[in-house]
């Protein structure tokens, strides 16, 4: 949507004092409302100060922080991925498939978890190269060329596993959501390494300016020699892996894989955490550690909610009300 | 002049795809009759109308948001909500219902609007943050549970009996695309929507009042998907806080489906409709070829089967553009 913007003349004093009101709160509100949501179930909440909580808090929030650094990449290129709810399903069916033998008998079992780890997470990133290609072969929006996924791969998911519930018991395949590295819960681990990873390949790497660029200016960027069409790729097969990597931990976690529920409106759940954490959703920004607090806001104001006694209906109202917020809010001071 | 040209070129690529969809609608049905014995009997053709109807209903809605460029999100939410309002008032008099959960809807497409239009976020976000609301406001009001309609008003009577051999549904959804398609053929504010999609600034500096025409397809679209809500409480007899998960998407591939450019400046109403009746009849078919009991496909390759069908389009729809494009 392109708008023209003419710049009202205004007393420069009101002016200078809102926008940097605006600036400060579009660069430090998320950290703010963090804050504020902690002191908050500090005084109210009680046993919030807890190991118990922060497990449980970190836990829930590793899945949606792991989706949503994708989600940061493929936004920061312009585009949008909704397929990531369903590709989590596509991996969740794949992965117990593969370990209880459905597919080829297990001949062994450490082999099997390999494969159950590696291979759903493969598949998961071609589905996200289809929609790449989708995108750069015939330039269809990326709101509908993920679209297609979004339908289709939940569908597929239900497939395979004719929409049954599988349930299981594999110790070598949950440590990934059970298991404890140094004492720390192996997701979150799994959340801080790839979180990590994608703030210094956006900070440090040729393909991590390159992102940016192509979301700031696709034609420029193009002009300027960036493969622009293998970084769309990327980013897609990128974010397809990670919705891979999330839909494992998830039926670990469970300790049972519902093709029905697995990743369910996940996309909204990270479009929100990099929207609060101040990425624009216009692309040319990939603001990592952002995500990771819009992320935790997200998951803190569920949490808050929920241990007050508030349903889980009010809930979506205040989320709706954050991310509206939050967009207003970095627009206003992206303009000025 | 190069504008122009392009607009022309545009429109002629949208009409073949609208031509598509009616071909492939009838090679469907001719399909269907000549395979099935009962395709064609009354109670299929009646019984395929009355269920599909609140979703041509929000098709239509939103048709006439994508045309501007803009998308709407929120309509499966606003159904569900409106479902459970009209399910809460259908004791006091059937109007009340109906006219409660209308104005739900109506409340929705007036908060999109006002996000989109005042505080200039993309209508994306915008409808994504009104959908959570709507959800949640009709969960709140339904304590979470299904709210059973009054059978005594007569509310049930919309979506359950027919008028003149057809469905009181279909009549409405009826109703709604005739007043739709003259809205957009007949009406100067038709001739703005469509302006508004092919270039918002042009449209502004030409005069017209952009932010009113988009306010007014959101709130057309919300009040159309509390129809739809109002149809699905009074068909099933209760108001389903949780209903409505995937109706937008099944609105937009029907839109697009439909020949509907994405990106806004060109759409028709008629195609719509016939883009809503074809990714329905996937599943009818599907339903009869089971019945054959040569094969048995679960109703999860509905979701497949549908979305390759946009796949298709969509595809199609690229080629079609790119060629009109370089030439």
């Amino acid at each position: 949507m392109t708008t023209i913007e003419t710049p009202a003349p205004q007393p420069s004093g009101a002016l200078s004092s809102g926008n940097r009101l605006l600036t400060l709160a579009s660069r430090y509100g998320t950290f703010v409302a963090f804050l504020a949501l902690i002191l908050f179930n500090v005084a109210v909440t009680p046993n919030f100060l807890s190991l118990q909580t922060l497990n449980v808090n970190l836990t829930q929030v590793a899945t949606i922080v792991i989706v949503a650094t994708g989600m940061t990449l493929v936004i920061a290129t312009g585009g949008i991925d909704l397929s990531v709810g369903s590709l989590m399903a596509i991996a969740g069916a794949l992965a117990p498939m593969i370990f209880m033998g459905q597919f080829f008998p297990v001949e062994s079992m450490a082999l099997a978890v390999a494969l159950a780890f590696l291979l759903p997470v493969v598949v998961a990133a071609l589905f996200g190269l289809f929609n790449g290609f989708l995108v750069t072969r015939f330039s269809i929006q990326p709101i509908i060329a993920t679209l297609v996924l979004f339908i289709a791969g939940r569908g597929i998911a239900q497939v395979m596993t004719n929409g049954n519930l599988q349930v299981f018991k594999n110790e070598g395949f949950q440590f990934i959501a059970l298991g404890r590295i140094a004492g720390i819960p192996a997701q979150v681990v799994l959340m801080i390494v790839i979180g990590a990873a994608a703030w210094a390949m956006i900070r440090y790497t040729v393909i991590g300016r390159q992102i940016i660029a192509v979301g700031g200016n696709e034609k420029a960027a193009h002009l300027t020699g960036i493969p622009v069409k293998r970084v769309k790729l990327f980013v897609y097969m990128i974010s397809g892996a990670l919705a891979g990597v999330a839909g494992l931990i998830v039926v670990a976690r469970n300790s049972a894989s519902d093709a029905n529920l697995v990743g369910l409106g996940m996309e909204l759940d990270a479009i929100a955490a990099v929207a609060v954490g101040g990425t624009l959703l216009s692309g040319g920004r990939a603001n990592i550690v952002g995500t990771v607090l819009g992320a935790f806001v997200i998951q803190l104001v569920r949490y808050t909610l929920l241990a007050n006694g508030v349903p889980d209906a009010a809930a979506l109202i205040v989320k709706a009300g954050l991310i509206v917020t939050a967009v207003f809010i970095q627009q206003r001071a992206g303009r000025h | 002049m190069q504008t122009i040209l392009r607009l022309f070129l545009v429109k002629n690529a949208g009409d073949l795809a609208r031509l598509g969809v009616i071909l492939a609608l009838a090679g469907l049905i001719l399909f269907g009759a000549l395979r099935y014995d009962n395709f064609l009997s009354p109670y299929n053709i009646l019984s395929f109308l009355r269920y599909n109807s609140m979703f041509a209903l929000i098709a239509l809605g939103m048709a006439f948001v994508i045309m501007t460029g803009g998308i709407d999100l929120s309509v499966g939410g606003t159904a569900a909500m409106a479902s459970v309002v009209a399910a809460l008032l259908s004791p006091y008099h059937w109007a009340a219902g109906l006219v409660c959960g209308m104005a739900a809807g109506l409340a929705v497409g007036a908060l999109n609007g006002f996000i989109i239009t005042r505080m200039r976020i993309q209508p994306f976000i915008a409808t994504l943050a009104t959908m959570l609301a709507a959800y949640g406001t009709g969960l709140l009001l339904a304590d979470n549970q299904s709210v059973s309609v009054s059978y005594d008003s007569g509310f049930t009577v919309i979506g359950q009996d027919d008028f003149l051999g057809f469905p009181i549904p279909a009549w409405i959804a009826l109703a709604a695309y005739v007043l739709g398609w003259l809205v957009l053929e007949k009406l100067p504010i038709g001739r703005h929507i469509l302006a508004i999609g092919d270039g918002e600034a042009t449209a502004g500096l030409m005069g017209l009042k952009v932010e009113r025409a988009l306010a007014g397809v959101y709130l057309a679209s919300g009040t159309l998907a509390g129809l739809a809500g109002v149809t699905l409480a009074s068909q099933f007899g209760a108001g389903q806080p949780t209903e409505g998960v995937g109706w937008e998407l099944f609105a937009i591939a029907s839109v697009v489906v439909g020949g509907t450019l994405l990106s806004g400046g060109s759409g028709s109403i008629g195609a719509t409709l016939a883009g809503a009746l074809l990714l329905a009849m996937v599943f009818n078919i599907l339903n009869f070829e089971n019945g054959l009991g040569w094969i048995s496909l679960s109703a999860y390759w509905q979701s497949v089967i549908r979305g390759s069908f946009l796949l298709v389009v969509v595809v199609l729809q690229a080629k079609l553009m790119a060629r009109h494009r370089s030439t």
